[in-house]
C-alpha cells in the first residue's frame, strides 16, 4: 500500500512522539512509567470525542442536504472513532491497574467512554444490516445525533456517583500543573493524533466512495444484463 | 398544504390534528392487542417468571432481598420493554401495514406518538402487576414510599419508550430485525435505568424523598429532551 504525503506525515509524527515519550521526556515522581501512557491516553481520547461530534454534525448535515458525501464522512468518523476509543479503553485500564490497583471501575468518563464505545459499535452494526443506501444513511444520521445528545445524560447520571478519574490538569481555568518538557511531550502528542486522525478518516472517506462507485459499476452492468428484458416497457 | 385545504379538495372528511391522529394510532394498536392479549400475557408471564428466577441467582444470605429488589425489577422492564417495542411495528411487518398508516392524511409524528402511546400502556400494565408482584416475592415494605415509587415508574416508563419506540421503527427494517433493538437502545436506557433504579433503591431503604430530586430531575429532562428528539427524528427513519 502506498502512502500519502499525509500518511507519511502522520507516521513521522507518530514515530517522533514514541522517541521523544520513551526517551526525552522525565519519568512522573509518584507514577513511574505508567503515566506516560497518558501521551496516548488523552489525545486518543480527544480524537475519538471529535469523531463522535463530526458523526452527528455530518449526519445531521446529511438529513439536511442530502449529500451522499456527507454519509461518507459520518461513515468514516465511526469507524475510525471507534479504533480511538478502542485504543483509549485498553491504554486506561493499563494505566489504572498499577494506579488505582484496579483495571476498571465505573467512573463517569469510563462510563461515558465505554457507552459511546458501544453506540459506535452499534451504528457499525446497524450500517451492515441495511442494504439500501438511503436508508443506511439516515438511519446511521438520526443514531449519531441521539448519541451525541446522550453524551450528557450518561455524564450526570453516572456523575451522581463519586468520580475516580483524574482531573483535567492541561485544559483548566488556572495554569496547567505539568513540567514544561511533559507539556511540550503532549503537544506533540496532539500533533501527531491530529494528524493521524485525518489519515486515517481522509484514507476512510477515499475507500467509501471507491466501494460507492464499485458498487454503481456492477449496478451498471447488472442493468445492462437485464436490460433487453425491460426494453418493451420504455426502460 | 395546510389539512384543512386538502380535505376542502377531496372533500373528505376533516384531518384529525396531531394529538388526536396519535390517539386514534395508539388505539388502533391497543384494540389489535386486546383482541388477541398475545403479548400483554406473555409479557406479564415473563416479568413473574423473571422475578422467581432472579431471586435464585443470589445467595439470600449474602445479599438481602430489599436490595435485590429495586435492580431485578428495572432490569425486567428493560426486556419486557425491548419485547413490546418490537412488537409494535413487527405487527405492521408481515402485511406492511405501515406503508397505509404512512399514506393517511395524518402527521407523521402522530404515526410515531401513536405507537409511543401504546408502547406507554403496555409498559405501565406490566408495571402495575410487577411493583405489586416484587413487593410480595422479596417481601419489600412499599406502603410508605409508594406514591414517589409510582412516580419515578411512570418517567422511567416514558422515558424508556420514547427512545425505544424510535430504534423500534429502524430496526425492524433491518435484516437484523430483532436482533439489533436491544443494540441500539441498551446504551440509550442507561440514564433512565441508572436514575429510576437508584432512586427506588434509596426509597426502599427507607431514606427521605429529597436524596432522590436530583434523579428525578435528571429522568425528567430526559424525557423531555428525548420525547421531542425522537418525534422529530421519525419522520426519518420512514422508508420513502
Amino acid at each position: 500500500m502506498k502512502l500519502s504525503k499525509l500518511g507519511i506525515l502522520a507516521v513521522l509524527a507518530m514515530i517522533a512522539l514514541y522517541v521523544r515519550v520513551i526517551y526525552f521526556t522525565p519519568i512522573e515522581a509518584l507514577q513511574g512509567a505508567a503515566q506516560k501512557i497518558f501521551y496516548v491516553h488523552l489525545p486518543s481520547a480527544i480524537m475519538g470525542f471529535t469523531a463522535v461530534g463530526i458523526a452527528a454534525v455530518a449526519g445531521g448535515l446529511y438529513l439536511w442536504l442530502r449529500d451522499a458525501r456527507l454519509d461518507r464522512i459520518a461513515e468514516s468518523a465511526i469507524e475510525v472513532g471507534l479504533v480511538f476509543l478502542t485504543v483509549v479503553l485498553v491504554s486506561g485500564p493499563l494505566w489504572a491497574r498499577p494506579i488505582w490497583g484496579t483495571f476498571w471501575t465505573w467512573d463517569a468518563r469510563l462510563t461515558l467512554t465505554l457507552f459511546l464505545w458501544f453506540i459506535l459499535v452499534g451504528n457499525v452494526i446497524l450500517r451492515g444490516a441495511i442494504d439500501n443506501p438511503e436508508l443506511r444513511a439516515r438511519y446511521s444520521a438520526v443514531l449519531a445525533i441521539l448519541g451525541a445528545i446522550l453524551v450528557p445524560f450518561i455524564h450526570l447520571s453516572v456523575y451522581l456517583f463519586r468520580t475516580l478519574h483524574p482531573k483535567p490538569i492541561l485544559i483548566k481555568p488556572s495554569a496547567p500543573s505539568m513540567p514544561p518538557e511533559m507539556e511540550t511531550t503532549m503537544a506533540i502528542a496532539f500533533c501527531a493524533f491530529i494528524l493521524l486522525f485525518a489519515y486515517l478518516l481522509h484514507e476512510r472517506y477515499l475507500l467509501a466512495t471507491e466501494r460507492e462507485s464499485a458498487l454503481e459499476h456492477s449496478e451498471r452492468d447488472d442493468a445492462r444484463v437485464v436490460q433487453p428484458m425491460v426494453a418493451g416497457h420504455g426502460a | 398544504m395546510p389539512p384543512d385545504e386538502r380535505a376542502v379538495v377531496t372533500g373528505a372528511p376533516r384531518v384529525p390534528g396531531l394529538l388526536a391522529a396519535s390517539l386514534v394510532v395508539a388505539r388502533k394498536d391497543i384494540v389489535i392487542e386486546l383482541r388477541s392479549r398475545s403479548v400483554i400475557l406473555s409479557a406479564i408471564t415473563f416479568t413473574l417468571l423473571a422475578l422467581t428466577i432472579f431471586f435464585f441467582a443470589w445467595d439470600p444470605t449474602a445479599v438481602a432481598s430489599i436490595d435485590l429488589a429495586p435492580g431485578v425489577v428495572w432490569v425486567i422492564f428493560v426486556f419486557v420493554g425491548l419485547l413490546a417495542l418490537h412488537r409494535s411495528f413487527g405487527v405492521e411487518q408481515p402485511t406492511r401495514a405501515i406503508d397505509a398508516l404512512v399514506a393517511a392524511p395524518i402527521d407523521r409524528e402522530a404515526i410515531f406518538l401513536g405507537k409511543l402511546l401504546a408502547n406507554l400502556v403496555f409498559l405501565l400494565l406490566v408495571e402495575v402487576v410487577a411493583l405489586p408482584a416484587a413487593a410480595i416475592l422479596y417481601n419489600v415494605p412499599v406502603g410508605a414510599y409508594a406514591l414517589p415509587l409510582v412516580g419515578i415508574a411512570v418517567l422511567a416508563a416514558v422515558g424508556l419508550v420514547a427512545v425505544g419506540t424510535l430504534f423500534a421503527a429502524m430496526s425492524v427494517n433491518t435484516r437484523l430485525a430483532e436482533l439489533l433493538l436491544p443494540l441500539l437502545a441498551l446504551p440509550f436506557f442507561v440514564p433512565v435505568i441508572l436514575p429510576a433504579a437508584q432512586a427506588s433503591a434509596r426509597l426502599m431503604s427507607g431514606r427521605p424523598a429529597a436524596e432522590v430530586a436530583g434523579y428525578i430531575k435528571l429522568l425528567a429532562a430526559f424525557d423531555v429532551v428525548f420525547l421531542v428528539v425522537c418525534t422529530l427524528a421519525y419522520p426519518y427513519t420512514l422508508e420513502e
